[in-house]
């Protein structure tokens, strides 16, 4: 019922902003869909401490999915994401508590960067794989999903990495709860990965080459563009997005577990998705990304703060919502 | 069948026992078992590999080989390669009761002496020995405790997997509370896992302005849950309560953390009591088989050390 009924509200608000991209504005609408919503199942939905939470929360997947944007509009594909985040964050982890350097806050800035370090080369073994072996991304992320997986479980003895020093904890914590201007923290680095994916995107030659090479190999290829560069170079963003996105994950709780960053991978490719990329490559979405992000991590909250739906449903109704949201999308892209 | 008990069923033991030789007597022990694909089962694999370890320095002729794998086919394969090799007994957690009961049906018809972790088998005439937690009991124990402690006051839930483990406890939970002052004001799953707890849980506190009590019967749930609250700043909780017992949520209630006064007991160490009664069977002339159900333990401040494991991977 409610669901027909935000689908033609959706379509009747659209056609005021005819002269709009539209299908950039889709995920947009859909989101302001989901609002409404998520008002009428439950006033608290709207309170800015839950907005917030949830925003906050979509913070990992977001930020994966900026990566994620790269790769599959290149024509690529990768399913190690999740596997990679337990990765890093184990490394990172075990580095911190290796106290290799005299100050919590020289060693927090130190194990930042070799989280990159170790997200940039996990996404570069990806790339070189997949562009000199010349093998399907999907087989060799598969792989790499189970190898980095592995390690994971192996450096973690089976159970789970905690930060040993309370004092560089305290001191770490304040990058997923801490607030500037009123956000928190994690949102801002959202917004600062955002400009900067757009930026490189959208205004750069080398965000032209990972479209030209998503939406035509062989005519990029005769362009000039050295598409195996182009393609391994977003596996290593990838990559070093999948570290940002554990610098914000390991304060919070303060620990990596085995089940660390599961199905991840899923939700990334979700996310890129509703946010309007192709996944046949050619078409690049930063910002529908980054909503559909927030959308995925919206319906989890709507179900929880609703009354109506049984615990065993949960599942049934996300994945019905997300079908919907596809199918504004798709609507609204027709009409184009 | 819910109690503790040990059933005395078929005492007769190998007839080429004899005391004179027990402690010579060549025997070898395989013990099958997941690989540690979460803090539970990485328990299972730390235990086992401490039991054998032990074991072995207690009986000089006993040799246990412990084999771990990622899944049920590929536990139905090690079982096949474990029994070419060679064993007098198997101990194993098998992943899944329904996949792996006609695989250690073979197993069985070799002679070899069957004991069963955790997971019952579809058809119980397989095993000689079933070592398992007490799932029902691990609720109930919850439960009452809260109904005594409390006497009135609104509840939430966070549970695992929709699987019959879940569902037991969850059982076991619900008729402890019966007709008690304690409302339970929502169930969710968190699927066992940290992360997903930390959400449901903040979304519980965003839902519901007042809550008493938090049951969320494992402890990986309860870090995420104990650190939405703190995240929060909310007061109004009063207690969490986890399972399973996990050396970090164990060293709380040992040291009197007034959020986690207790812990329910569903011990990964149950593959090490089920490796020494069947030991005890070559070595010791003593019966044991039957079904042996470890109780859910109440752990509070006062015998946390007993199931204190500093070094445990959970």
């Amino acid at each position: 019922m409610s669901d027909t009924s935000t689908n033609t509200d959706t379509r009747g608000a659209f056609r005021k902003l005819a002269d709009l991209d539209k299908t950039a504005v889709a995920p947009f609408l859909a989101l302001a869909a989901l609002f409404v919503l998520g008002a009428l199942i439950n006033p608290n939905f709207l309170s800015i401490d839950n907005l917030l939470n949830v925003l906050t929360r979509s913070s990992f997947i977001a930020i994966i999915a900026v990566g994620a944007t790269f790769v599959i509009s290149a024509g690529g594909l990768d399913l190690s994401v999740g596997s990679m985040a337990a990765l890093v964050a184990g490394v990172m982890l075990l580095f911190l508590n290796s106290a290799a350097i005299d100050g919590d806050m020289a060693m927090l800035c130190v194990g930042v960067l070799v989280a990159i370090g170790v997200g940039a080369l996990a996404g570069l073994l990806n790339g070189a794989v997949i562009t000199i072996g010349k093998i399907e991304p999907f087989i060799v992320t598969l792989g790499t999903m189970a190898i980095f997986r592995s390690v994971t479980v192996w450096l973690a003895d089976g159970g789970s990495i905690a930060m040993k020093s309370t004092s560089m904890r305290a001191l770490f914590r304040p990058v997923y709860t801490g607030t500037f201007i009123g956000l928190p923290i994690p949102v801002w680095i959202i917004a600062i990965v955002g400009i900067l994916a757009a930026f490189i995107l959208y205004k750069t030659s080398f965000g032209r080459h990972v479209i030209a090479v998503g939406s035509n190999e062989d005519v990029a290829k005769y362009s000039g563009i050295h598409v195996n560069r182009v393609r391994a170079m977003t596996y290593v963003l990838q990559g070093i997005c999948v570290a940002i996105a554990v610098v914000v994950y390991i304060p919070r709780l303060g620990a990596a577990t085995t089940t660390t960053g599961m199905l991840w991978e899923l939700q990334a490719i979700t996310a890129v998705v509703i946010g309007g990329t192709a996944l046949r490559g050619g078409v690049g979405r930063i910002w529908g990304t980054i909503c559909g992000a927030f959308m995925l991590e919206i319906v989890g909250n709507i179900m929880v703060l609703s009354n109506i739906v049984s615990e065993y449903l949960i599942g049934a109704v996300q994945g019905t919502i997300i079908i919907i949201a596809m199918l504004v999308q798709r609507t609204l892209q027709r009409k184009k | 069948m819910r109690k503790l008990m040990i059933g005395l069923v078929g005492a007769a033991l190998a007839s080429t026992m004899t005391f004179a030789y027990a402690q010579d007597k060549k025997v070898n022990i395989a013990v099958s078992i997941p690989a540690a694909d979460h803090g539970w089962t990485g328990g299972v694999v730390y235990h086992a590999e401490r039991a054998a370890k032990l074991l072995e320095k207690a009986h000089p002729g006993l040799k246990i080989t412990v084999k771990t794998s990622p899944d049920g086919a590929s536990q139905a394969n090690a079982l096949e390669d474990l029994t070419t090799q060679g064993m007098d007994a198997l101990v194993t957690l098998p992943h899944n009761s329904d996949e792996l009961t006609d695989p250690l049906r073979q197993v069985k018809e070799k002679g070899i002496f069957v004991t069963v972790v955790d997971r019952a088998l579809s058809d119980p005439t397989v095993q000689d020995l079933y070592v398992a937690g007490n799932n029902p009991e691990l609720g109930r124990v919850a439960g009452t405790y809260l109904k005594d402690t409390l006497k009135t006051g609104d509840v939430v839930v966070i549970r695992g997997l929709p699987i019959v483990i879940d569902e037991e406890r969850q059982k076991g939970f619900d008729e402890a509370i019966a007709g008690s002052g304690i409302k339970v004001l929502d169930k969710q799953f968190g699927n066992w896992s940290r992360d997903d707890a930390f959400k449901v849980m903040q979304d519980y506190l965003t839902k519901f302005p007042k809550i008493d009590a938090v049951w969320c019967q494992d402890d990986d749930m309860a870090v995420g849950v104990l650190e939405a609250i703190s995240q929060a700043k909310r007061t109004d909780i009063k207690i969490v309560i986890g399972g399973a017992g996990m050396k970090d949520m164990i060293k709380r209630v040992a040291d009197g953390d007034t959020m986690t006064p207790i812990n329910v007991l569903y011990p990964p160490s149950m593959i090490a009591t089920a490796m020494e009664l069947t030991v005890a069977n070559f070595y010791d002339q003593v019966p044991v088989r039957g079904s042996y159900i470890l109780d859910a333990t109440l752990v509070t401040k006062d015998n946390a050390a007993e199931f204190y494991f500093p070094d445990s991977p959970f």
